[in-house]
């Protein structure tokens, strides 16, 4: 499709003899910054409280201008094209605010409260309506019940991968498939009520880090299927039946030719699914319990975990002490999550599968 | 897509004693893991089962109709209409608004932008699929809830004969269910954007040469060809958007200020969601409120379920002509 436009946009004298009338090239530009001027305009003299207001008055002149516009000069073909493209446009725009404010304003919270004090501290003798206190022992809740997760949920989504793509033909294997694309949108609050249903109130163990583990683990494993599948579809088929005509039973086949290719991607989907799960509050919410001394034992007595810090703070605190804590955890929290993301992008590109030759 | 799936892959070597076994012991290892997922699957629906059962055979109330959430009461009695009504309303505006949007951005990032910006401005949705729900939930409270203050009472104002935008009182915080439909449409957003994309780049060029090389314009091209090409992809993934917005917990719980109030004014705090409910009355539940929480926790597995198999079964069928343009 590019190839067509270029074309065309390379032969202007061409093009200005097929049609008609053209709006010049600016007038997009023009109109965008005419209609923001003026839906500001309208906004501040009537008053309108909301930004989001002002916003939505700029984006409509815009879309009707244009398209006004452009039925006048050009006809109604190119008015309705180009009616399609603002709203595209505005599309974009409307999406990109929401999320750049989420982003700048976390930052822009969180980076008062984070220091060095912050990060060291728990919330030990720390009272709720002063300032103070820190995430310490949340971050440790939070990577210890995340590396029992990986843990757990890492091998065995390997292993049902390895049967899907190397073994799995027939019924089980196509039902296996299916439960394990339904799992992924399982909601993380069942998944939590599932481990108290079994762990706590089933088998009578008490609150604990572990079992915020055992959900979380619920959660991850259907990730780590799909991603690590899709890996090892990219394996090419040469390399398996150039190690079968070696003589190498399968077993080995698979520990030593197979995952040892794919193994860039396959981190790359564990490290997402582990910065999916580290955000869950929920199941964490009702199986850890929440604590504000440090617990350094996953398996024994309730812990913290950063989620459920923010949580606390915004719930149960809920003052500016409280607000100003839950936006560090949630800095930190989102620092952590994003982290993890690029370097698991990293790894993807730097050591990608060789596909065929 | 084709014959290349690695099972086919010839198998039937000569092995040794010692390789068999350790192609039995490492087969029935793998075919072991998938079987607990399965199991993992039955478990979780068999014991949330279970656990309602007990709720529901003492509860003197109507489950399915009743507004009361009340399982410690003396006599108890729960029902999920508010509940239902609630994830349900929440979940259809968060897919009026975002799906329009979700596909605007796909189609901006596959079709219309400059590529310099569409390669950067994709990953960045991909990102933010990653921020934490809670994050989400907190930012909700403390800054959108304030920032659409102007809009709802706006709306009330001019569009309060709808009786649906109507406040019945003026002028307060909007931690409505029509707020939380908002934050929910800007959660799922990356990821019905993200799939969508994903189908718009496997449109076949030659279809939209075709379509331009008839004198299409751009417009003409994507209803002629890109949309018609990407309808199954886009049902699927609002699909799997929307089994996220039902399933939703905890930015829910943070915005909505909830109470046992089945109300069409959509402006007006109340209401609740099953998750945000299962979240927020946890702590304070006894063990039959458990157990009675637990049949929610059911209702919201079985919907969510129906949901995803749906939209996967139509990604699957969609599977089979894919492999056309390769």
């Amino acid at each position: 499709m590019s190839a067509v436009t270029t074309t065309a946009a390379s032969l202007p004298q061409l093009r200005r003899n097929l049609t008609t009338a053209r709006l010049p090239k600016w007038s997009q530009a023009a109109v965008a910054a005419g209609s923001v001027a003026l839906g500001c305009g309208i906004g501040a003299g009537f008053g309108l409280a909301s930004h989001l207001q002002w916003g939505l008055i700029a984006a409509a002149l815009f879309v009707i201008v244009s398209y006004a516009l452009s039925a006048r000069v050009e006809g109604r073909r190119q008015a309705k094209d180009r009616l399609a493209t603002s709203v595209v446009w505005v599309a974009f725009v409307a999406a990109v605010v929401p999320l750049a404010a989420l982003t700048f304003y976390t930052v822009q919270q969180g980076i008062a409260v984070v220091d060095a004090n912050f990060l060291t501290h728990s919330m030990k003798g720390v009272l709720s309506a002063g300032p103070g206190g820190g995430i310490y022992h949340a971050l440790i809740g939070t990577l210890q019940q995340v590396a029992l997760a990986t843990l757990i949920a890492a091998p065995l989504g390997l292993l049902t991968a390895v049967y899907l793509v190397e073994y799995g033909r027939g019924r089980l294997a196509r039902t296996v498939t299916f439960f394990v694309d339904v799992m992924t949108g399982i909601p993380s609050i069942v998944a939590g009520l599932f481990v108290l249903s079994v762990w706590i109130l089933g088998l009578g163990f008490s609150y604990s880090g572990f079992a915020g583990s055992l959900a979380l683990a619920i959660l991850m494993m259907p990730v780590v299927v799909r991603s690590t599948e899709e890996m090892l579809k990219l394996v090419p088929n040469e390399l398996r039946e150039a190690s079968y005509a070696l003589g190498v039973p399968r077993w080995k086949t698979i520990l030593r030719i197979v995952i040892p290719t794919a193994i860039g991607g396959i981190t790359t989907g564990v490290m997402l699914a582990v910065a999916r799960i580290t955000g869950e509050t929920a199941p964490v919410l009702m199986l850890v319990f929440g604590a504000d001394i440090i617990n350094n034992n996953p398996f024994q007595d309730p812990q913290q975990s950063l989620p459920m810090y923010i949580w606390q703070q915004y719930a149960q605190v809920n003052n500016d002490f409280g607000y100003a804590r839950a936006w560090g955890a949630a800095l930190v929290l989102i620092a952590f999550v994003m982290g993890l993301n690029l370097i698991a992008r990293g790894i993807a590109r730097w050591r990608s599968p060789k596909t065929g030759h | 897509m084709t014959s290349s799936h690695p099972a086919d892959a010839p198998g039937r070597v000569r092995r040794r004693k010692t390789s068999q076994l350790g192609d039995k012991i490492f087969f029935n290892a793998a075919r072991g893991a998938g079987i607990l997922l399965l199991v993992i699957m039955a478990a979780i629906a068999g014991f949330l089962a279970y656990r309602s059962a007990l709720a529901l055979s003492k509860n003197q109330g109507n489950f399915l109709t009743t507004f009361e959430w009340a399982p410690d009461a003396p006599k108890p009695v729960f029902g999920i209409a508010v509940l239902a009504f609630g994830t349900i309303v929440s979940a259809v505006i968060a897919m009026v608004i975002a799906v329009p949007v979700a596909i605007g951005i796909a189609l901006f990032i596959s079709h219309y932008a400059p590529r310099k910006i569409a390669q950067p401005f994709a990953y960045l949705v991909d990102l933010l699929a990653a921020v934490p729900s809670i994050v989400y939930g907190l930012w909700g409270a403390l800054f959108l809830v304030p920032h659409l203050d102007g809009l709802t009472s706006w709306m009330d104002q001019y569009l309060g004969w709808t009786y649906v935008f109507d406040q019945t009182r003026a002028g307060t915080t909007p931690r409505t269910l029509f707020t939380v439909g908002i934050l929910l449409a800007i959660m799922v957003l990356p990821i019905i954007t993200a799939v969508t994309r994903e189908v718009f780049r496997q449109v076949p060029r030659m279809h939209e040469e075709a379509a331009l090389a008839l004198g299409a314009t751009r417009w003409e091209m994507i209803r002629t060809s890109v949309l018609p090409f990407g309808r199954p992809g886009i049902i699927s993934a609002s699909m799997l958007g929307l089994g996220r917005a039902l399933g939703e917990t905890i930015a829910v719980a943070v915005v909505l200020s909830s109470n046992s109030v089945l109300s069409l004014h959509l402006l007006d705090p109340g209401g609740g969601t099953f998750a945000q409910n299962i979240a927020l009355k946890f702590n304070e539940a006894g063990s039959f409120g458990r157990d009675a929480l637990m049949a929610s926790g059911l209702v919201l597995f079985v919907i969510t379920l129906l949901v995803n198999g749906a939209a996967r079964m139509i990604v699957a069928r969609r599977k089979e002509y894919s492999g056309a343009n390769a």
